[in-house]
C-alpha cells in the first residue's frame, strides 16, 4: 500500500466493505458485524495517520486517474479535512456498535441491506470531505443523500411518508447547488476548487458571481435544515429507525455546514462571499432567529427524539451564525462546533437508542425513574445533556465562547443573546427531563406500571460506545485549546 | 414591449430553463399527489439539465471529435466545436437524476401499499384517525 495515497483507502474501504457486506451478509449474518467494525476501525487509524501527516507536512492530493487537477477529479486533504475525517470516522465506528445491536431487533433479516447503504453513505461521506472539485461535490452529496432516503424509509409508521418528503427537499438543495455550479462554470471555464478561487476574484461580474454563491449556498441551506428551510428533518430523523438515527442526525447536517465553510473558504473565497456586509448581516439575524425558534420549537415536543431533531435545527443555526459574522472567532467558534456538536449529537441519539432498544420508547413520560433501571445510561445522557447546556468541561462550552466572544467582535449583539437565550433553553429542556428520569415516581398513573423499578441496563454493545462518547465530550472539551492552535487556526483564512 | 421581447429572444435558453424549473417547483409545492410532487421534481431536474447543455452551444460548432496527432499538433480550432464538459457533467446528472427517482418511486410504492392511496390529503386523514 503506497502510504502517501492512504486518503484515498479511507475512501474506498468502506464502499468495497458495502459490496462485501451485501453479497457475504445475505449468507450469513455472521458476517456483517466484523466487516462493518473491520473497515471503520481501518478508517479512523487511517484518518488519525492522515491528520498527523497533514499538520506535519501540509495538504495531501491525489489526483484521480493521473488527470492532472484542473482536468481531472483532485482528492485534497487539508487540516480542516483531515479533521473531518477523524470525526467521521471515528462517530461512524462509535455508531455501528450500537447500531448493530438495534438494527438486529428493529429490522431482522435486512441486516445486510441496512449496513450496505450504512456503508455506501459513510464513503459519500468521506468523498465529501475529501473532494477538490465542484461537481464531483454534487454528486457524492447526492449519494449520501440517496443512502440517507433509504435508510429513512427502512424504519416504520410513517418512515416513507416523511422519507418521501426528505426526497422532494433534498433533490430541491442539490439542484440549487448545481445551478450554483453551472453558472460557476459559465463564469470561469473551471470546476476544480483551487482554480475556481484563484479565477473568480480576477472577474469583474458582480451580479453573476454573487448569483452562483446565492444559488450554491441556498442549496446546502435546504440540505443542512437551516431554519425556514428545516422542515423535513425532524420528522425524517425521528422516524428514521434508531440505528440510522444515530448515524444521521450527528453527521449529515455537520459535514454539510463543513461544505459550506469548504465553499465559502476555498472555492468562493471570503472576500467575493462577505462583500455585501448587509447579506452577511441578514444571514446572521437569521441565524439568531433559527436558534431561538429551533429551541422554542423543541420546548414543545413530547418525544425526546423529536426534541433532538429541533436542537440540531437550533444548533445549525449556531454554525451558519458563527461563519456569517465573518470574523476569525466566529469562525474558530463554527469550526469548534462541528466537532462538538457532531460528538454531543451522538451521545444524546446513543442514549436514544439504548433506551428504545430496552423499552421501546422515548416520550416524556415514558422516561419517568429511567433512571433507576439504566443508571449508566443516564449518567452519560446528563453528560450530555450539560455539554448540550455548554456548562464547563465539556466540550459545548467551548465553542459557544468562541461564538459568543465573535458575535461580540462583530457587534451583533441579537446573535450573543440568542446564543445565550438558546442555553437557557436547552436548560429547560434537558432538566425537565433530568427530573423525570431521576425523581419520576414510577407510581403515578396507572400505565406506567409494567416499568420496574429493577435494574434492566442496555447491552454491552450499545453502553460502551456511548461511555465512550461521554468520555470523549471531557476530553475534546479540556484539549480545546491544542485542537484550535494545531488544526483550525491553519484553516483560518489571512485577513480574518 | 419590444426591448423585453428581443430579451428573451436574445437569451431564450435561459428563459426556457426558468420557466420550466417554476413549473416543475410548482408541481412540487403545490400538488396534492405525491406522483405528481415526484413528476415535477423530474422537470425541476431536467430543466438544470437544459440550462448546462445550452451553455455548451456555440454558433457554428460542430462535433468534438478530433484527430489526435493533429490535436498534439495543435492544429484544432477549439472555437468550431462544441464544449462537450457539460454535456459529459450532465451525463453524471441524469444518473443521479434517474437514482432518484428510482428511490422516490420505492418509497411511493411502500407507501401506495401502507395507506391504499397517493393522494396526500387522504393520507393526512388516515394518519390521524
Amino acid at each position: 500500500m503506497n502510504a502517501t495515497n492512504l486518503h484515498l483507502f479511507v475512501l474506498v474501504v468502506p464502499l468495497l466493505s458495502a459490496l462485501a457486506i451485501n453479497l457475504l451478509g445475505r449468507r450469513s449474518r455472521q458476517w456483517i458485524a466484523p466487516m462493518v467494525l473491520g473497515s471503520l476501525a481501518f478508517s479512523v487509524f487511517g484518518s488519525i495517520i492522515i491528520m498527523a501527516r497533514v499538520i506535519e507536512h501540509g495538504n495531501l492530493s491525489y489526483t484521480v486517474g493521473n488527470w492532472r487537477p484542473p482536468y481531472g477529479i483532485e482528492l485534497v486533504v487539508d487540516p480542516l479535512s483531515a479533521l473531518m475525517m477523524v470525526l467521521i470516522s471515528v462517530v461512524a465506528l462509535l455508531a455501528s456498535f450500537s447500531s448493530l445491536k438495534s438494527v438486529e431487533q428493529e429490522l431482522p433479516g435486512r441486516e445486510h441491506l441496512f449496513f450496505t447503504l450504512y456503508m455506501i453513505l459513510i464513503a459519500g461521506l468521506f468523498g465529501l470531505v475529501l473532494t477538490g472539485d465542484a461537481f464531483n461535490l454534487y454528486v457524492l452529496l447526492e449519494i449520501t443523500s440517496i443512502t440517507t432516503y433509504g435508510l429513512i424509509a427502512m424504519g416504520s409508521g410513517r418512515a416513507a411518508l416523511s422519507s418521501f418528503n426528505y426526497i422532494i427537499m433534498g433533490s430541491i438543495g442539490a439542484c440549487f447547488y448545481l445551478l450554483g455550479i453551472g453558472y460557476i462554470y459559465i463564469l470561469t471555464g473551471t470546476l476544480n476548487m483551487a482554480d475556481i478561487a484563484r479565477i473568480l476574484p480576477t472577474l469583474n461580474a458582480p451580479v453573476a458571481t454573487a448569483t452562483a454563491i446565492a444559488f450554491a449556498l441556498v442549496g446546502l441551506w435546504v440540505k443542512m435544515a437551516f431554519f425556514p428551510l428545516h422542515s423535513w428533518l425532524p420528522n425524517a430523523y425521528s422516524q428514521a429507525p434508531t440505528g440510522a438515527g444515530t448515524m444521521v442526525a450527528p453527521l449529515m447536517t455537520k459535514v454539510t455546514v463543513y461544505l459550506m465553510v469548504r465553499v465559502i473558504l476555498s472555492m468562493y473565497t471570503p472576500a467575493l462571499v462577505f462583500t455585501h456586509e448587509w447579506i452577511a448581516q441578514g444571514v446572521v439575524w437569521a441565524s439568531a432567529l433559527a436558534i431561538i425558534c429551533g429551541s422554542v420549537l423543541a420546548l414543545g415536543q413530547k418525544d425526546l427524539r423529536r426534541m433532538l431533531t429541533y436542537i440540531i435545527v437550533a444548533e445549525v443555526g449556531y454554525m451558519v451564525g458563527g461563519i456569517f459574522l465573518a470574523n476569525a472567532n466566529g469562525l474558530t467558534g463554527s469550526i469548534l462546533h462541528i466537532v462538538n456538536d457532531a460528538l454531543m449529537t451522538l451521545c444524546l441519539f446513543l442514549v436514544v437508542a439504548a433506551i428504545i432498544y430496552r423499552q421501546g420508547s422515548v416520550s416524556l413520560v415514558s422516561l419517568q425513574g429511567v433512571f433507576r433501571r439504566m443508571p449508566i445510561t443516564m449518567a452519560a445522557f446528563t453528560l450530555g445533556a450539560f455539554a448540550m447546556i455548554g456548562v464547563p468541561p465539556t466540550c459545548g462550552f467551548f465553542s459557544k465562547w468562541y461564538l459568543i466572544l465573535g458575535g461580540i467582535d462583530g457587534g451583533h449583539w441579537e446573535f450573543v443573546i440568542a446564543l445565550v437565550a438558546s442555553s437557557l433553553i436547552n436548560a429547560i429542556l434537558f432538566f425537565r427531563i433530568i427530573e423525570l428520569a431521576y425523581f419520576g415516581s414510577l407510581q403515578d398513573g396507572d400505565h406506567h406500571e409494567h416499568l420496574s423499578t429493577e435494574r434492566h441496563e442496555a447491552p454491552w454493545w450499545m453502553l460502551s460506545p456511548l461511555v465512550l462518547t461521554a468520555a470523549l465530550l471531557i476530553v475534546v472539551g479540556l484539549s480545546t485549546g491544542p485542537l484550535i492552535n494545531n488544526v483550525i487556526r491553519l484553516m483560518i483564512p489571512v485577513g480574518f | 414591449m419590444e426591448m423585453i421581447v428581443d430579451e428573451i429572444v436574445a437569451k431564450y435558453n435561459y428563459w426556457i430553463y426558468v420557466v420550466l424549473m417554476m413549473i416543475g417547483f410548482y408541481a412540487m409545492i403545490g400538488k396534492r399527489n405525491l406522483m405528481k410532487k415526484l413528476i415535477g421534481m423530474n422537470i425541476f431536474q431536467t430543466s438544470i439539465i437544459l440550462f448546462f447543455v445550452s451553455t455548451g452551444v456555440k454558433k457554428g460548432g460542430g462535433i468534438p471529435i478530433v484527430d489526435k496527432y493533429q490535436a498534439l499538433a495543435g492544429n484544432v480550432d477549439a472555437a468550431s466545436m462544441v464544449n462537450p464538459l457539460p454535456h459529459v457533467l450532465m451525463l453524471t446528472a441524469i444518473v443521479v437524476g434517474v437514482s432518484v427517482t428510482g428511490v422516490a418511486l420505492a418509497v411511493l410504492q411502500r407507501i401506495y401499499r401502507e395507506y391504499g392511496t397517493l393522494e396526500e390529503d387522504e393520507i393526512l386523514e388516515k394518519l390521524q384517525r
